[in-house]
């Protein structure tokens, strides 16, 4: 990220999306973050991912929690509602925040403590809603703006800055998603965009809780030789599961299906995710058979990275709720209120 | 059945139950149901109450239950008065003692005089035995047994038949009860006959062995534009009309049934008639930290939302209302009160949440406060609240409680006006969106200090970062004492607004008043009561009930035109008063307490009391 602001003029030969908006008009203000901070390269996916995606500003509604990663929203895509709430609590708000307006695309960003330890809770069940959002964790493994705690995705054996090493096991964001039903899981590293870019393209399509949890090294608190969230050891111990391509929906690209003997993946919206580069016996629709993958490349020592699970078939919030298929927000009073009549024929049962 | 198996075990003293020995009573009295949770007692008592108030008769029931599933005391008090004192009495002209594991309790609780019936199956332990009261024995569960296979038919029967008793001893009309079990029963003819049979084997056996009391019901008209209705229904159903579409809660007793009655009138009402669309989202949240978020969440979409919850809610919702206050977002917090501290008795009432109301969440913060008094007010303060929300874009409570809540309640047909029209409060549209460059979230204040907000999704001008955290009247991030404090500033400034929308009190001047006495909530009746009392004994007292907060002007009048003013409420620490003393010009040494706080309802004998062993030391210290 820039640390000065970047003047507004517009140079010409930007390219331009589909909605003539170029990729300086989904950037935010100027980041506040440490020089070399993670969370800022994954700003910079999120804005290049949501011009290609050509979102019209407006219809994105940016959440967050409290942390560092949480500060975030303030930075991409100016021209959308951004809602920084309170430490773990963004799923809540991105909850009803849905409920009232399912139009608008939900990017929530959260960090490894504002998800996996005070908001744990709320993670576990925006998942079982499969709420239709985007939820990255920016995972460092450690609290930077409380100046450097372990966090809860800290792994056994990770040293701090004062080289205390964590005993404790660490939750992992995406086996924890496998178990509770979560329906798009993906992980990816803040200094690989090619990977993340697709990545989050595919998760602001998916019908339900896209969740992308990325391996973003703290450079002031978790980046030194024995912290396994450093970049060193990010960059050594990262292997790509899956490569990914995304397809937006509508292109002729159907021709390409199945080459290479690649799996293919259509989203919710007509749109498909085409893997490329997957071992063998790996199906990203078969939860069983991916649990088993990561497992054992855990127990390698591998940080496994790609888009590791989808599932397109079950149904989010809205659908399981029965609502219309537009905002509840645009639903005019008359149609909300019974009236003074129906009023009046109801109280013959209160009598 | 063998002859004589019935044979009256009553101890009854005919002289005691002989009409001419008393003044007859109309319409002028109190009974107790007393049984056990789980035994399907609640179908009959409502139904005893139900009947009375199909006669015309002004009635109120209060359910005293425990927090249990089955087999713990439970009891129903049903009190009639014909002049519309319907708060809760504490002398029971009559006390059916179904429960033997409170069966000392209740004998002790029939006032001298009174009637005691009991389940005579078994006998009544001779030492229970009271010579000032009239026993009636009724073989209740010899007879279902008698009458009925099933063993739980014969257990849920056995309520119907003390039904039956009743029914024959105070004159209850037996064509309305038939009434009512024919509108209940519809469909279901095998329970109709078997609630039919139990009715008769109670009726029958009272009318045979027992005169009708000197205490009984006649038809009256009270009740022809009434409704029966507890607070938490009337409430879901404000909700409704307010045009709410999002609703988050946890379970929480005693405020589950307003979700669940909205839930059935959303089936009713917020159906699409012709896609099947459910025109409304209920979230149950893992939560209330949660539930108020969703709410907070869909306020800032725009939509109207709402969550009840009770205390304990109240407590977890403490850190995001605080959010709600200072990021300036509308959310309506239905409080149903229980009583605390901590889990406290979650199935009896208080009224002690109005501090932790009133300044939720660290910080300074403050709300607006709703206080309605039985069903009708929940109504209509529900919808209030969302006007009040949204109009202040912040968080609104209305504070009921459990007897509100709970209980079956007689009140006045609720009134809908049909050209209501929600107030939105300042929201930028798009259209003006179009005229301006540049919005700002916190400037521009209007004459209540409230600044205009715009929704997400509207147009990418209207874009602004909501956070919790320091901001400036431009909603950008500060540090900087000035900036954070002007933002501050007019949040109370938009606070004391709120005075002159809020319901204003309900006031009643008595001539010759000597004192004043302020209450809330549901102590309304109790009180009201209480003033003809403390007449009788030569204090005259004039009224207020606050029914809102911030305070107004007229609140402030009234206690500065009285030397003295008792407030009578429900909790130990005098919420109120201290609330008063806090947020208006009321001078401490002028407000004095009347407090009932273990749980069950108030009745006017603890005001008289509370009121008339102050007045002596009251006056002392005036004359000091």
């Amino acid at each position: 990220m820039p640390s000065i602001s970047k003047p507004t003029v517009i140079h010409p030969s930007l390219r331009r999306n589909e909605l003539g908006l170029t990729v300086r008009d989904y950037e935010g203000s100027m980041s506040t973050l440490c020089a070399g901070c993670g969370h800022d390269s994954i700003t910079a996916a999120l804005v290049r991912a949501i011009w290609e995606s050509a979102l019209p500003p407006h219809m994105i509604a940016k959440v967050s929690g409290i942390g560092c990663s949480s500060k975030t929203p303030a930075y991409f895509v100016s021209g959308a509602h951004g809602f920084n709430a309170a430490h773990g609590r963004m799923p809540p708000i991105a909850t009803g925040a849905n409920a009232a307006n399912r139009e608008l695309t939900y990017i929530g960003i959260s960090g490894d403590g504002d998800s996996l330890s005070i908001g744990l809770g709320h993670l576990c069940h925006a998942i079982r809603r499969n709420l239709k959002m985007v939820y990255v964790i920016e995972n460092n493994g450690v609290y930077g703006l409380t100046k450097g705690q372990f966090s809860a995705s800290a792994d056994v054996g990770s040293k701090s800055k004062r080289k205390e090493p964590n005993r404790m096991a660490p939750i992992d964001p995406v086996a924890l998603g496998l178990s509770l039903g979560a329906t798009f899981i993906a992980r990816s590293f803040s200094g690989d965009k090619e990977q993340l870019v697709p990545i989050l393209k595919a998760a602001m399509t998916h019908r339900g809780f896209a969740l992308v949890d990325v391996l973003s090294p703290c450079v002031t608190f978790n980046d030194h030789e024995g912290s396994t969230k450093s970049y060193m050891h990010v960059r050594n111990q990262a292997r790509a599961a899956t490569e990914t391509d995304f397809i937006p929906e509508a292109s002729e690209i159907l021709a390409t299906i199945g080459q290479n003997g690649a799996v293919n993946v259509t989203m919710h919206d007509g749109s498909m995710v085409s893997f490329k580069g997957v071992p063998p016996d790996y199906d990203p629709t078969d939860r069983e058979k991916v649990f088993s993958f990561l497992q054992e490349r855990q127990s390698k020592g591998e940080i496994v990275t790609g888009i590791l699970y989808i599932d397109e078939t079950v149904p989010d919030l809205h659908e399981l709720s029965g609502t219309p298929n537009f905002a509840l927000t645009k639903l005019p009073y008359e149609k909300l209120c019974p009236g003074a009549a129906a009023l009046e024929e109801l109280q013959e049962e209160y009598r | 059945m063998q002859e004589g198996q019935y044979l009256p075990q009553s101890i009854v003293d005919p002289d005691v139950t002989s009409p001419e020995r008393k003044e007859i009573r109309i319409n002028d009295f109190a009974f107790k149901l007393a049984n056990v949770n789980g035994t399907g007692s609640a179908s009959a008592n409502g139904l005893l109450m139900q009947a009375i108030f199909r006669m015309g008769i002004p009635v109120s029931g209060k359910n005293l239950f425990p927090s249990n599933i089955q087999g713990l005391p439970t009891w129903y008090e049903i009190r009639v008065n014909k002049a519309g004192n319907t708060a809760r009495a504490l002398d029971y002209d009559l006390v059916v003692a179904m429960n033997g594991q409170t069966y000392e309790r209740d004998v002790r609780e029939v006032r001298a005089g009174g009637y005691l019936l009991y389940d005579s199956t078994w006998p009544l332990d001779p030492h229970l035995r009271r010579e000032d009261i009239a026993i009636l024995g009724v073989p209740l569960a010899a007879m279902c047994n008698e009458n009925f296979r099933e063993p739980r038919e014969r257990v849920l029967m056995k309520n119907i038949a003390y039904a039956g008793a009743l029914v024959a001893i105070l004159h209850i009309d037996m064509d309305v009860v038939e009434e009512l079990l024919d509108e209940k029963f519809a469909g279901k003819k095998a329970l109709r006959e078997s609630n039919r049979k139990a009715l008769r084997l109670g009726l029958d056996y009272a009318k045979e062995y027992f005169a009708p009391l000197p205490f009984r019901l006649e038809k009256m008209d009270a009740n022809r534009d009434k409704i029966l209705i507890d607070g938490n229904t009337a409430t879901a159903l404000g909700c409704v009309y307010a045009g709410a579409t999002v609703a988050a809660w946890y379970p929480i007793t005693p405020s589950t049934s307003v979700m669940d009655a909205f839930k059935e009138f959303c089936d009713k009402y917020r159906q699409d008639p012709e896609t099947g669309r459910n025109n409304c989202i209920i979230l149950q949240a893992e939560d209330e930290l949660a539930a108020i978020g969703m709410v907070i969440g869909a306020s800032w979409n725009g939509a109207r939302a709402f969550t009840s919850t009770s205390g304990p809610g109240i407590s977890l919702m403490n850190e995001l209302l605080g959010l709600a206050y200072y990021a300036e977002i509308p959310a309506v917090i239905m409080d149903i009160q229980r009583v605390g501290p901590s889990t406290g008795m979650p199935t009896r009432t208080q009224q002690g949440d109005l501090l932790e109301c009133a300044y939720a969440s660290h910080g300074d913060t403050k709300h607006i406060l709703l206080f309605p008094a039985n069903p009708a007010e929940c109504f209509e303060f529900a919808v209030k609240s969302f006007d009040l929300a949204e109009r202040f874009q912040t968080p609104v409570f209305m504070l009921s409680d459990l007897d509100i809540g709970m209980n079956d309640w007689v009140v006045p047909r609720l009134r809908w006006d049909d050209s209501y029209r929600p107030d939105r409060g300042r929201v930028v549209s798009a259209e003006e969106l179009e005229q301006i460059s540049q919005f700002l979230r916190y400037s521009n204040e209007d004459e209540n200090h409230v600044a205009a907000r715009t929704l997400p999704g509207v147009d990418s001008r209207a874009a602004y970062f909501t956070r919790g955290s320091g901001h400036t009247k431009t909603g950008a991030y500060t540090e900087i004492p000035e900036e954070y404090q002007e933002v501050v500033d007019r949040l109370a400034r938009k606070h004391k607004a709120a005075a002159k929308f809020v319901p204003e009190p309900l006031i009643v001047k008595r001539p010759g008043a000597q004192i004043g006495v302020v209450t809330i909530g549901g102590c309304d009746l109790a009180v009201r009561e209480a003033l003809d009392g403390l007449a009788r004994i030569g204090i005259e007292a004039d009224f207020l009930r606050v029914r809102g907060f911030p305070f107004g002007e007229s609140v402030e009048a009234f206690l500065r035109d009285h030397d003295v003013c008792f407030v009578v409420e429900q909790n130990r620490d005098a919420q109120l008063k201290v609330l008063l003393t806090n947020e208006t010009g009321a001078v401490k040494e002028k407000l004095r307490s009347v407090l009932v706080y273990g749980g069950f309802p108030l009745s006017a004998k603890h005001v008289i009391e509370g009121i008339a062993s102050q007045m002596g030391e009251w006056k002392n210290a005036v004359h000091q």
